[in-house]
């Protein structure tokens, strides 16, 4: 065992750990939250935004840096629009305070 | 700022996104959650962007602040009901997303500390992240199509299954003409553009051949998938940049969407490979049904009404024509009504109600039921035998007995014993078959009453006959 290792055989280690990571805490999730789950991530995955910025920052501006800005603009839809719309919901299934009495309750 | 700073900032972000997901564990715990994914982002955002600082930033502030109003006034228009659409919109952008990075990667791999020619392992990355990004993007489009409804209008976005005769060998073909030219791609010397953009334009193609033979009710399977492979198409590009955030990000979504996608298939007690394969409930629909004219029993709102005012318990099954008509508001002033008089009411949820992985609960929330009324199938099934009422509101195949019958296309599809309850109420709009294409007995049984009519006005109409 001499030299290196290859930066990619890291980040296989990375993204194996990261898979087990995801299979144990997704299988904890509630199936009630199914929706709200699929939309944070959907706002996790627009991570990818790291990725554009890093490619519309390019020095020489050229077709690859407008390329990255429009992916720029599509991941941060996402990112604000996954986020915010996951915090929509979750607003939903916040627990009702036993609210002074409902309409209907004392018919 | 340094590289060392820029990673841990990164390690930092990775590990708000895993407190994220943990927090859905609960509905408690969830926002908790969320506010740590947005941390997680922020992070993330702002460790990149002082990376490229010396470089020209006013694209990316123009295009983060365009998008940024953009996704802040979807998520604020979209109506719940709209929540499936919203998801696969979604999932197409990030596919789009991870195609164009590739795009400016190939056209100038030194701007990402890469050396020109690109080296051979980040062009197999590069490879993988654009292929599954293109087929996330064109595939999400025609599920979005499909779950907006828009068939009438575009022939692929038909909610009906699309297939064509060796539409199977088609797609194999192409799959294998598509890894040529990503063979191709990985020979090539500088700059190799043609085998790039053929791969990806035939990515493009199969994203949308292998969405159209799938049939509205499996589309949960399909979100979830497409979700799943966001999540790829992220960790793919994560490889070929080098950057680990968006592979532990991408490997986390990848994961969550594969999860979802086995929870659905097994509520369906169907392959995920025959889901993929498509068609179901296309070509048996005639030919299934018994033959002989049997009579069903209906009844009128207010004779539902006066059955479940009577009751000691009554449980209500949601399905997809409950998400169609808008009810869930109805469905909850019943409830509300119902409680009031002392009737225990508690709602069935299947796991593959609606049109995507837990699409009953949020309309059930956004119409304020507590959601310790709310149980999943496996906790409630039970109940069932003891249960006097039995409303049924727009679901079909999740209620079928046919489902513990061998033989039938359903057989070993776990379904809500609706059948075991004393009375049975079942509002659909028509007699038409499920999305199975199965006629259901249980709408024959004595004990059935249906009472026909669009969910949103029959409930209204049960609500008015218990004044």
């Amino acid at each position: 065992m001499t030299g290196a290792v290859d930066p990619t055989l890291i980040n296989l280690i990375i993204f194996v750990l990261a898979v087990f990571v995801g299979y144990h805490v997704v299988w904890n999730v509630t199936p009630a939250l199914h929706t709200p789950l699929m939309s944070v991530t959907n706002a996790i995955s627009s991570v990818i935004i790291v990725g554009a910025i890093l490619a519309a920052g390019a020095q020489t501006a050229d077709f690859g840096a407008i390329s990255g800005a429009v992916a720029v603009g599509l991941a941060a839809i996402n990112v604000v629009g996954g986020f915010m719309v996951t915090q929509r919901m979750l607003e939903m299934f916040k627990k009702k305070t036993p609210k002074a009495p409902r309409q209907g309750d004392q018919a | 700022m340094s590289a060392n700073m820029a990673v841990l900032g990164y390690l930092i972000a990775s590990v708000c996104f895993i407190l994220a997901l943990k927090g859905l564990s609960h509905p408690e715990s969830a926002r908790q959650g969320n506010t740590f994914g947005m941390v997680g982002m922020a992070i993330a955002i702002v460790v990149t962007v002082a990376i490229v600082a010396q470089g020209r930033l006013d694209l990316i502030l123009l295009a983060m602040v365009i998008g940024a109003a953009i996704g802040a006034y979807a998520a604020r228009r979209v109506e719940m009901t709209q929540m499936p659409e919203l998801v696969a919109a979604m999932h197409s952008l990030v596919g789009l997303a991870a195609v164009l990075i590739a795009v400016a990667v190939v056209n100038n791999p030194s701007s990402f500390n890469m050396s020109n020619p690109m080296p051979m392992g980040n062009k197999l990355e590069l490879f993988i992240g654009t292929f599954v990004g293109a087929i996330t993007f064109s595939g999400s489009v025609i599920a979005f199509g499909k779950l907006a409804g828009l068939g009438k209008q575009f022939r692929l976005f038909s909610s009906a299954p699309v297939v064509f005769p060796g539409q199977h060998m088609v797609n194999l073909i192409l799959a294998i003409v598509m890894l040529g030219f990503g063979g191709a791609f990985f020979l090539a010397p500088a700059q190799p553009w043609l085998p790039f953009l053929v791969m990806m334009t035939i990515a493009f193609v199969l994203g949308v051949l292998i969405i159209i033979p799938i049939g509205g009710a499996d589309m949960p399977v399909v979100i979830s998938m497409l979700n799943s492979y966001s999540g790829w198409a992220a960790a793919g590009i994560g490889f070929s940049l080098n950057n680990q955030l968006l592979i532990i990000a991408g490997s986390l979504v990848g994961s969550s969407g594969a999860i979802l996608s086995y929870i659905m298939c097994k509520a369906m007690n169907r392959s995920f490979f025959s889901v993929i394969l498509g068609g179901f409930g296309a070509a048996e629909g005639a030919a299934s049904t018994g033959g002989e004219e049997r009579t069903v029993r209906s009844g009128s709102a207010d004779d539902a009404a006066f059955l479940m005012a009577n009751a000691e318990s009554v449980i209500i099954v949601p399905g997809y024509g409950l998400a169609v008509a808008r009810a869930q508001h109805a469905v909850k002033e019943l409830a509300h009504k119902l409680i009031a008089k002392g009737v225990t009411v508690r709602y069935a949820i299947h796991p593959v109600a609606g049109r995507m992985p837990g699409h009953m609960n949020v309309l059930l929330a956004e119409a304020e039921v507590p959601y310790d009324q709310v149980l999943e199938m496996d906790d409630i099934n039970s109940d069932f035998g003891t249960t006097d009422v039995v409303l049924v509101l727009g679901a079909n195949d999740v209620v079928n007995p046919l489902a513990h019958e061998k033989g039938s296309p359903i057989y070993g599809m776990p379904i809500l014993d609706v059948a075991k309850s004393r009375t049975i109420l079942v509002n659909k709009r028509s007699m038409a078959a499920g999305y199975a294409g199965l006629d259901n007995p249980l709408f024959y049984m004595d004990k059935t009453m249906m009472v026909f009519g669009d969910a949103k006005k029959v409930v209204e109409d049960i609500v008015k006959g218990l004044d």
